[in-house]
């Protein structure tokens, strides 16, 4: 290693008093094994760096959207992020009690609500919240219809009191900071510049917190979402029932003593907030929708209230949350199991007749002379170049009931024109038409291992004395097992995953779990769910991948050579 | 040599303008529809048009509406939004509306009045189901029947309960592999009333009487999940009735010409319609707006029967539906005796529910 010899210092006393201690040294006096580990991970960072653009490659297409798609089942932020302040009053509550919660959690939600329906979060939250409580969604919807109702009690009486009130510039000279003032009057939003950000005033957050931290909100919102200009733009109903909120609030007697801009209207507003009418939160949610007032919803916030759930991988595994802990659902719901168990027996009985075709086809080309068996082998290949769809619906066409198959058969007097088989939308229709598909990834890495046999050594078996089965079985077969392991794994693995065929031919008792996969990505939207789903079925391939390589040993698969 | 001068600075200044007008209106469209037949019936009806109008224009087909919802969803996420006009059924309108994938707009801003001077928020009337759905057409799931198949001295089935009488009509039925739809029909063939249908199916008891009627044919219903199917299962002899959308009845019918009957009893009225995605960028915003102005004005609307046999979800469009596609219409009075409106809050609320239950029935 050149780069190793490259380095040598020049020898100094402090060196030399290091060699005295009996260690085997390099030429440059480190320690010979610091010196070899040296040029060891040199040659590992080189080899990195060769391997790195597929490394990268692989990571960004391929590891990491799966990874981020995994992570999906576990996530639960939009239930915190959209209401965080619902969920903080929630977390004393206690859902045995039978009674719903408390005052400050109805303000809490209206707060939240009110917040997230004007950022339209909040019929994604019901959205979430639906399928884990039937009527979640039109409930959040409803009540993000209603938010703007009861808020709109305290903006109207502050507007009636003083019209100082409806006035946005009126707010931001009240809130906002000199410098920041000066800022955004002097903002032009046609000369492309950037909209100068809010800043609150100095006290306000002590002297009004409710105001100040829902304007921060409102300022944010508007000069970032809706992009428009903050100075001009009137306040949500939100602030104004936080300004009541504070008005008479514990810092009533501070904002007394507050002589800061607009002191004369807060005073004037102070004395004639304390005989405004109030609005009682929790009546108003009942009057929107009544299931405000029950437990069941409120359960279903506070036990999804977390950042992460397992809600969706018990729900994978046909459980369901309970006040009590996990259950299983009750026995009209549960399907997963069903299908997981399904599509393992499915696929195993695919694999099974892949390799009973499959067998005798490889064999056959790997012993016929080279002509035949190239014909052969585009035989074998054609339906490969051929479209999924169009070989599934194919079979549709063979199988059906009025198809060529049935029609041959009553044609020929073995079936009877009135029972006809049904050969499709179930199970059979599943296995005929996947085995069909899937047999190429069979017969190939089974030929390829039969071609390496020396057809000598059925000849000296038979030659020692061995019958042709003993021969076959004996010497043959052994031999060829390796193609049967990696033929396997491929078919095995393949259908296990399927989707297209089981879902055109399957009918309903011939589906796989991805069907339902399928459904819950494209149709349900539960992303969380197929996530789950997925991620058994990705540990389940995996656990079978290592049973496989502890019974039979990967080494003994061999797709060729 | 001086009039060449002015020609050229004249010609030069008015390409500036031109280019600065086009940047406002983007010329790349990207419409995102069912294919088929449908597909060719807005093609017909409102894109050609639009185009002779707008020569410049381009547009892109994608034939992706069935999977509309969780495509539009994943393109959010990557925040790359490729589509500028999706038609979707108002279900999943009313999904993408509530996941803030779709925009919402303003019906008299956005659409052109009625000819008849109507606005066009009266116009569409309650059709308008969501605040981000622009309703075009109204169609029909209902069931047709092989007449070759009708058995001997039994009427013709022309009720919605025949579907559930395998006495008088044995043989295989296509259903969808759904519970919408199918549960509220099997409820009104057990004798609930119409009006309160939804009532029952919202309880667990109401749900299991829908599936334990929905059992009594189970081991004769094919499921089918593509709109094409049933009309193939038709063709092909293999069920005698199935359910599936008119329009597709009516090529089986009147342009295939098979021996397919059209039952019209307790069909169930859907909308199918445009949203536009969150998220575009001005320029592409500007010429959608331009566009569907066009596209849903009470002419076009009515041009798209033309096409093919739904309805036009404008009130002003209905009299100048052709005469001889107005008997196909599901909004024809011979034809909307006895229908069932979709209810899309109910559904809403209770898919995830039913359809759980339902699944699990099917696997049994």
């Amino acid at each position: 290693m050149s780069d190793v010899t490259e380095t040598i210092p020049q020898d100094s006393p402090e060196q030399g008093r290091k060699k005295s201690d009996g260690k085997i040294r390099a030429a440059d006096g480190t320690s010979l094994k610091r010196s070899l580990n040296r040029a060891l991970r040199r040659q590992k960072l080189r080899a990195l760096i060769l391997i790195a653009p597929l490394l990268i490659f692989v990571l960004v297409t391929f590891i990491a959207p799966i990874a981020d798609m995994l992570f999906r089942s576990v996530e639960n932020q939009i239930v915190a992020q959209t209401l965080p302040r619902t969920t903080d009053a929630l977390a004393d509550w206690e859902a045995a009690s039978g009674q719903a919660p408390g005052a400050p959690v109805y303000k809490a939600l209206y707060e939240d609500i009110f917040i997230a329906q004007e950022r339209k979060l909040h019929t994604r939250l019901g959205s979430r919240l639906n399928y884990e409580l039937t009527g979640a969604s039109s409930l959040f919807r409803k009540s993000g219809r209603g938010v703007g109702d009861m808020g709109e009690v305290y903006q109207d009486q502050f507007e009636d009191f003083d019209d100082f009130w409806k006035m946005g510039e009126n707010w931001n000279a009240f809130l906002g900071s000199d410098e920041w003032l000066a800022e955004i009057q002097a903002w032009d939003k046609a000369s492309g510049d950037d909209q100068p950000a809010f800043e609150m005033r100095d006290g306000m957050e002590e002297l009004f917190p409710q105001t100040a931290a829902k304007y921060e909100i409102f300022a944010d919102f508007v000069q970032y979402e809706d992009e428009d200009n903050l100075y001009k733009e009137d306040p949500w109903a939100l602030i104004y029932s936080s300004f009541y909120d504070d008005l008479t609030g514990p810092t009533a007697t501070q904002i007394a003593a507050y002589d800061g801009p607009a002191a004369a209207q807060i005073k004037a507003a102070t004395a004639a907030a304390a005989d405004f009418e109030t609005v009682d939160y929790a009546a108003a949610f009942a009057d929107v929708d009544k299931d405000w007032a029950e437990t069941p919803i409120w359960e279903t916030i506070q036990t999804y209230s977390g950042p992460f759930t397992n809600g969706y991988f018990l729900n994978a595994v046909d459980m369901q949350k309970s006040p009590d802990g996990a259950e299983l659902r009750p026995e009209n719901q549960r399907v997963y199991g069903t299908l997981f168990l399904r599509t393992l027996f499915m696929s195993l009985m695919i694999t099974g007749s892949c390799i009973l075709l499959g067998y005798p086809v490889a064999w056959l080309l790997a012993n016929l002379p080279a002509r035949t068996a190239n014909l052969l082998m585009i035989l074998v290949l054609l339906p490969f170049w051929t479209s999924l769809l169009v070989r599934t619906s194919a079979w549709k066409v063979m199988l059906q009931q009025q198809g060529v198959i049935n029609d041959t058969l009553v044609w020929l007097g073995i079936v009877d024109n009135f029972n006809r088989l049904a050969l499709i939308n179930n199970q059979t229709g599943t296995i005929i038409a996947m085995t069909h598909i899937l047999l190429p990834f069979m017969i190939l890495p089974l030929y390829s291992v039969m071609a390496t046999i020396p057809p000598a050594f059925l000849r000296a078996a038979k030659s020692l004395g061995a019958t042709n089965w003993t021969a076959f079985w004996r010497v043959y077969f052994p031999q060829s097992v390796p193609g049967i392991g990696a033929g396997s794994i491929l078919v095995f693995i393949l259908s296990i995953g399927y989707y297209i065929t089981p879902e055109i031919v399957g009918g309903t008792t011939g589906t796989f779990i991805s069907n339902r996969i399928a459904y819950h990505i494209s149709s349900s939207l539960n992303w969380g769910l197929a996530a789950a789903l997925g991620a058994i079925l990705l540990a389940v391939v995996l656990a079978l991948y290592w049973a496989y390589d502890k019974i039979v040993g990967i080494d003994n698969v061999k797709l060729g050579g | 040599m001086k009039f060449t001068k002015i020609l050229l600075t004249s010609t030069a200044l008015s390409a500036v303008a031109g280019v600065a007008l086009a940047q406002e209106m983007s010329n790349d469209m990207t419409i995102v529809s069912w294919g088929g037949a449908y597909q060719n019936s807005q093609l017909k009806a409102y894109v050609e048009p639009y185009q002779e109008l707008h020569p410049e224009v381009n547009v892109v087909w994608d034939e992706s509406s069935n999977e509309a919802v969780a495509k539009l969803r994943a393109m959010n996420e990557a925040g790359n939004i490729t589509w500028d006009l999706v038609d979707v059924v108002a279900s999943d309108a009313i999904r993408l509306c509530d996941e803030g994938l779709a925009m919402e707009y303003e019906p008299n801003e956005l659409l052109a009045e009625g000819a008849d001077g109507t606005s066009a928020e009266d116009d569409f009337g309650d059709l308008i189901v969501s605040d981000c759905y622009i309703p075009q057409i109204v169609y029909s799931t209902t069931f047709g029947y092989r007449t070759d198949m009708v058995p001997e001295g039994a009427a013709a089935p022309s009720e919605i309960c025949s579907v559930f009488d395998l006495e008088t009509y044995p043989g295989k039925r296509a259903l969808e592999k759904r519970p919408i739809n199918n549960m509220e029909w099997a409820l009104l063939c057990d004798g609930v009333a119409k009006d309160e249908v939804y009532d029952v199916l919202a309880t667990p008891e109401g749900q299991e009487k829908a599936l334990a009627k929905l059992d009594t044919i189970k081991d004769n219903v094919i499921w089918w999940s593509a709109g094409a199917d049933t009309p193939q299962l038709l063709a092909d002899g293999e069920v005698f009735m199935g359910s599936t959308y008119n329009g597709r009845l009516f090529s089986v019918i009147e342009e295939q010409n098979q021996p397919v009957g059209m039952m019209w009893d307790a069909q169930v009225f859907d909308l199918d319609g445009w949203i536009i995605p969150e998220g575009l960028d001005e320029a592409r915003l500007n010429r959608v707006k331009d566009f569907i102005k066009f596209a849903t004005d009470t002419q076009r609307l009515a041009d798209q029967a033309k096409y093919i046999s739904y309805g036009p979800a404008r009130l002003s469009s209905a009299p100048l539906v052709p005469e001889d596609m107005k008997q196909h219409m599901p909004t024809d009075p011979a034809n909307a005796g006895n229908t069932f409106l979709y209810n899309y809050e109910f559904w809403a609320d209770y898919r995830d529910d039913i359809d759980a239950k339902f699944q699990a029935w099917l696997a049994q």
